[in-house]
């Protein structure tokens, strides 16, 4: 079954992609789609076995992949109890993806293309979290990005689609230069790279020392910050976060799918997967709660300023992912993973419901063009509110059990770490930013009247001129989404209302330990989950607090008195042209690495290569070579008295050393 | 069989192809098409005759196989043949990339046909002979031998500065071979004979090996090529016919790590312990210098010919790593560069066969018209930049894993080499395949034709197989690789000891 969960979307993949030309564009839609129907059953029946069940953990092993010399990889299956709640995030959501994209992607020419992409992104995320070690892992982790970067790039006919698509794939890769050499050295250290064998050897390696990179470091936390590196890039953290909000150029269903629900968290699930190296590191750990909680604090101050509908939910992924590293990064790692867990029914739901508005507005994205928009599409308003009070942790929906316990988390564990009092601040804090841009972006999509009606969207049509949009020519009033759209939408918000009090007790409540049998580790020092229960009431009141601040921030300032917002960011320009421009990170990443490489590129080409290499090499030897022939060739004049000459000349100066040289 | 051994008849078959155009008359159009077809039957039947070689072919012993020996000029010099796991992949590469190098011929070829597939059938005895000597003098017979047709397929076939290539490329190449023809004759004078498998088994002094080392370094590095001596290989491709780049990085490029293999680590294990730095250094810069020139490149070809110099930056450091995960990594990196390498040129060629340009801001949006070249282009692309379930994964990680073993830093710098090769790959791919597709002669081109689709889909096949199943290669040089480690490491301990019985 399992081998059947992981395979069913690579067939899907194969028959949309192979074959998709001579289908046609709806056989592919449904074969792809139904195929991901089955696999998310699969997936769900896997997750009640394993979960609830008493499923032994098995690893079929499918065949070899690499060996040479000690070092063995085999393709196989490892489903434990993390891994079946991962893959019940990965069918359930892509399957409903899968579903909508009929419906979001009709206009379109290439459709079996797209699905075809969607199933092969489905398969790589799979490969990823059923990964046995860390190079399986690493294939599904760059099989991803591969995916990622052709949905990115779907639309290539777009500068910006292609720029995005490339800058995604790069920054990634940064992030796995990271991953790579983690892996390496895990390799270094325990002779394996299989799960089992380092997680065994993990304890015996705490505390040790090793001699690398030309200093002494302590072995496990260097070999999990360059793990964490990975993670950084794939989850979109601080300094590594600039590909996600570019990454917007892809359409809707694929935001909702890779770059909310599934592949953004797969830095996540590493962490998770590798509790038994970082339970040993304690100074790795103190880092990812730093970067998650910079992450979730940063990420949300320019989510609250940004226009385009897609960007300001980007943003918002980017700060939850944070949510999910200070989680992880106190030792909360079944926190994390609920997290991820509950996000990806009201992310995707977000940004399905994004994409049922972008659909509504003949594809305009931004919100200053939207307004007034609850009462044409209703349907898709109530979703967008549930999607948001989930997101902003409305008592007892998903959110609030999940977030709020991350910052009770980060609060207990502030006692003894000052790095967890630092996630504790920037959660707090940023729980209010979430409130205020998540109510923002309500308020302005869905209330209020739309500023200019009937208003240019000719650059929406420039760069989908192959979309057929000669139906909507003339008819600017917004339309409710068909069913095919409507329904995923109905049912991510019944995981983002439930799946917070349905799964708390599981994930890290009375049951945890009957429920993940081990899958996450905890040193014996780890009492999180205890110290949990022995924080002061208030705060589990804070979250709340702020999540009402927010709301009423945001009701105050675009509802009850519009133009507050536009009066504040004009008082204070810098700031919000700080915020505007993402704090500048594209700017100064430009004049630090772009420009730098292609300027070192010429170099090493033109100076380099030409003029030193070559210069003083083959050319500059051939042209030496031709100075002295020239030279000789001008000797050579034809005239016999030169000749003579030069003959009587050479005569002279050898008799003349024969006969001083006949003296001795 | 027939007195003579199957590896003879790999290595003379494609002169007996030769031959048979050759007396082919006059150079009509009848003439053309059967030297075509000539060409492609002998290559094939090669290829065919290399798999039953294959099948005789015994992974599990380190030894030399399907060995024949001839006495021939007396005094030491000695006709001798085998092949070991190392150099059969090698054997298999070349045998395998010939009918590709055929077919891509088949109709961007249109005048002295005859003599251009007898060059090529001409080269390939000089690269099986390479890959089969087993006497030092005839390896070198054949590697240099196999110059002279690469030099007339550029100077004659070529580009606008054919001249200027060919010339480039022959004077380096012959330089570096110099000096290894006087460490033969040095070597010839210790051991008093040339056959390798006698010199694989003798010690030479610590100092005389360093001298022969460098004297071998010279000719495998500039064949590699390594930097600084590779500034002849971006001119080479741009000027050498499609099948002429092919050939080129697919085989002769493999030569330097070949040699490197069959002599320098196993002859002069000292001096190899001792250089390890230095090639690691030249293999580093190799790696991130040519993948930032590959960036600023405005020539397709140019651009791919300097990733394979950084490719072979990969080999390089994972030879000298010298355990098993770097040099197996290495020979997996060799053979999967062959495929990958030959099918991006290839798959350049396809597109300047129509228009006449290899100018990457002539191109643009082609994945409208030509979807099949833009799904073939995209897989060698990402297996050009080594995503995992393609070849190019494979050898890349376990050179890296190899050389992180050895040395830390070495690993550290050289996966900088993985960001760097998915930007310029992924940015000339942008360039060309995506896009608007506004150029009304790019528009105009057509998709992939019979014979481009036969030509592609085996290496694309092979690309993805060896991706996900390493395991033949592997195998095949598994215990080969074992030996050699196992013999230098023998040879480095004793050394040891005797320098410390000394004290």
């Amino acid at each position: 079954m399992y081998t059947a969960i992981v395979f069913l979307p690579l067939l899907g993949f194969f028959i949309a992609g192979v074959f998709g030309r001579q289908l046609g564009a709806r056989p592919s839609e449904l074969i792809t789609t139904g195929l991901l129907l089955l696999c998310a059953a699969l997936s769900w029946i896997t997750f009640i076995q394993v979960g609830f069940g008493h499923a032994p953990l098995q690893v079929p092993v499918l065949s070899t992949w690499i060996s040479s010399g000690s070092l063995k990889i085999d393709w196989a299956l490892r489903v434990d109890t993390l891994t079946a709640v991962m893959l019940v995030v990965v069918t359930t959501v892509s399957s409903l993806v899968h579903l909508y994209s009929i419906g979001y992607m009709h206009e379109d020419a290439s459709r079996s293309r797209f699905f075809a992409y969607l199933s092969l992104f489905t398969f790589a995320m799979l490969m990823l979290v059923t990964a046995d070690n860390l190079v399986q892992m690493f294939f599904g982790w760059e099989g991803v990005g591969l995916a990622s970067y052709l949905l990115i790039g779907f639309w290539y006919e777009k500068p910006s689609a292609n720029a995005a698509a490339i800058k995604a794939f790069v920054v990634n890769r940064v992030g796995d230069f990271g991953f790579a050499l983690g892996i390496f050295l895990v390799f270094w250290l325990t002779g394996s790279v299989s799960f089992d064998v380092i997680f065994a050897a993990a304890p015996g390696l705490a505390n040790k020392s090793i001699h690398v990179f030309g200093s002494t470091w302590d072995a496990m936390t260097i070999t999990c910050l360059l793990l964490f590196m990975g993670a950084m890039g794939k989850s979109a953290q601080f300094l590594l976060h600039t590909w996600l909000p570019d990454a917007m150029e892809g359409p809707t269903p694929v935001s909702a799918l890779i770059h909310a629900a599934t592949m953004v968290t797969a830095g996540v699930f590493m962490v998770a997967r590798l509790s038994p190296l970082f339970e040993q590191a304690p100074a790795a750990l103190t880092v990812v709660t730093i970067v998650g909680g910079t992450t979730a604090f940063f990420a949300a101050t320019i989510g609250l300023v940004q226009n385009d509908i897609k960007r300001v939910i980007a943003y918002s992924t980017c700060s939850q992912l944070g949510y999910m590293f200070v989680a992880l990064g106190v030792g909360g790692y079944s926190l994390g993973v609920f997290h991820l867990f509950t996000h990806a029914f009201f992310k995707a739901l977000l940004f399905l419901g994004a994409g049922s508005v972008i659909h509504a507005m003949h594809h305009e994205q931004d919100m200053r063009n939207m307004g007034g928009l609850r009462k044409e599409i209703p349907i898709t308003f109530w979703m967008m509110t549930i999607g948001t009070l989930a997101l902003t942790g409305f008592p007892f929906t998903a959110g609030y059990y999940s977030k709020d316990a991350i910052i009770e988390a980060a609060y207990a564990s502030a006692l003894h770490h000052p790095a967890a009092a630092y996630g504790f601040v920037m959660t707090v804090i940023a729980a209010g930013l979430t409130s205020f841009y998540s109510w923002r972006l309500v308020f302005m999509t869905f209330f209020g009247t739309r500023a200019s009606a009937g208003h240019d969207h000719g650059h929406a049509h420039a760069a989908h001129d192959d979309h057929g949009h000669d139906d909507h020519h003339g008819d600017h009033t917004p339309h409710e989404s068909p069913w095919v759209m409507l329904i995923p939408l109905i049912v991510l918000a019944f995981g983002a209302l439930v799946a917070g009090f349905a799964f708390e007790g599981s994930f890290f409540g009375h049951h945890y330990d009957e429920f993940w049998k081990g899958a996450l580790f905890q040193g014996k020092d780890n009492h999180l989950l205890h110290e949990m229960h022995e924080i002061p009431s208030y705060v589990g009141y804070i979250p709340t607090g702020m999540m009402v601040t927010g709301f009423v921030l945001a009701y105050f300032m675009y509802i009850v008195a519009p133009g507050t917002a536009g009066r504040i960011a004009a008082a204070n320009p810098i700031i919000y042209n700080f915020l505007l421009n993402k704090w500048y990170f594209d700017e100064i990443y430009d004049f630090l690495f772009v420009r730098p490489a292609f300027w070192l590129g010429r170099l090493f080409w033109k100076t380099g290569d030409g003029k030193i290499i070559d210069g003083m090499g083959p050319d500059g030897v051939s042209a030496r070579v031709l100075d002295v022939t020239q030279r000789v060739v001008r000797l050579q004049s034809g005239y016999v008295y030169h000749y003579a000459f030069a003959m009587l000349i050479g005569v002279a100066a050898f008799i003349s050393w024969y006969l001083v040289g006949g003296v001795h | 069989m027939f007195g003579f051994g199957i590896l003879s008849a790999l290595i003379f078959l494609p002169l007996i192809g030769a031959l048979l155009i050759l007396a082919l008359p006059g150079d009509g159009e009848a003439t053309q098409r059967n030297a075509r077809w000539i060409a492609l039957w002998t290559t094939l039947v090669v290829f065919g005759l290399s798999l039953y070689a294959w099948a005789q072919f015994d992974t599990s012993t380190a030894a030399f196989q399907l060995v024949e020996t001839k006495a021939w000029f007396g005094a030491g010099l000695v006709y001798k043949l085998g092949v070991d796991g190392i150099s059969m992949p090698f054997v298999l590469l070349t045998t395998f990339l010939m009918p590709f190098c055929i077919g891509a011929s088949w109709l961007s070829i249109s005048k002295r046909v005859r003599e251009y597939f007898i060059a090529f059938l001409v080269l390939e005895t000089m690269m099986i002979g390479v890959f089969c000597a087993l006497d030092l003098v005839l390896f070198y017979l054949f590697f240099e031998g196999g110059l002279i047709p690469m030099f007339l397929i550029i100077g004659i076939w070529g580009g606008k500065r054919r001249i200027y290539a060919s010339f480039k490329f022959f004077l380096y190449t012959l330089l570096g071979s110099l000096l290894m023809l006087v460490a033969i004759m040095a070597m010839y004078g210790v051991a008093g004979t040339t056959d390798i498998t006698v010199l694989l088994n003798t010690h030479f002094a610590s100092s005389v090996q360093k001298w022969l080392w460098l004297a071998f370094f010279a000719s495998f590095a500039v064949k590699m090529p390594m930097w600084p001596v590779h500034t002849w290989l971006p001119d080479a491709h741009v000027e050498a016919p499609t099948a002429g780049s092919v050939i080129l990085a697919g085989v002769l490029l493999k030569m330097g790590g070949y040699g490197f293999i069959r002599f320098s680590l196993p002859m002069f294990p000292e001096a190899t312990q001792y250089f390890a730095p230095l090639v690691w250094t030249l293999s580093i810069i190799a790696i991130l210098y040519t993948s930032l020139v590959a960036l600023v490149q405005d020539d397709m070809k140019k651009l791919i010919a300097y990733s394979s110099v950084a490719h072979m930056g990969f080999v390089t450091m994972g030879l000298f790593t010298m355990n098993t995960q770097g040099v197996q990594g290495a020979v997996y990196q060799m053979v999967s560069h062959g495929i990958v390498s030959g099918a991006l040129f290839l798959c350049v060629g396809v597109v300047y066969d129509r228009l006449h340009t290899r100018e990457i801001a002539a191109y643009g949006g082609l994945v409208k018209n030509m979807p099949l070249y833009a799904v073939a282009f995209m897989v060698f692309t990402m297996a050009n930049v080594g995503l995992p379930g393609t070849s190019g994964f494979v050898g890349e990680f376990l050179t890296l894993i190899g050389a992180f073993t050895a040395n830390s830093w070495v690993g550290f710098f050289a996966t900088f080499g993985v960001i760097f090769s998915a930007a310029y790959a992924l940015y000339l791919y942008r360039r060309v395949i995506f896009g608007v597709l506004d150029k009304p002669a790019v528009a105009a081109m057509k998709d992939l034709s019979g014979r481009e689709i036969a030509l592609l889909a085996p290496l694309l096949v092979l690309t993805i197989y060896y991706g996900v199943h390493p395991g033949p290669i592997l195998d095949a040089c598994a215990a080969s690789v074992d030996h050699l480690i196992k013999g230098y490491d023998a040879a480095l301990s004793l050394t040891k000891t005797a320098a410390l019985a000394l004290h």
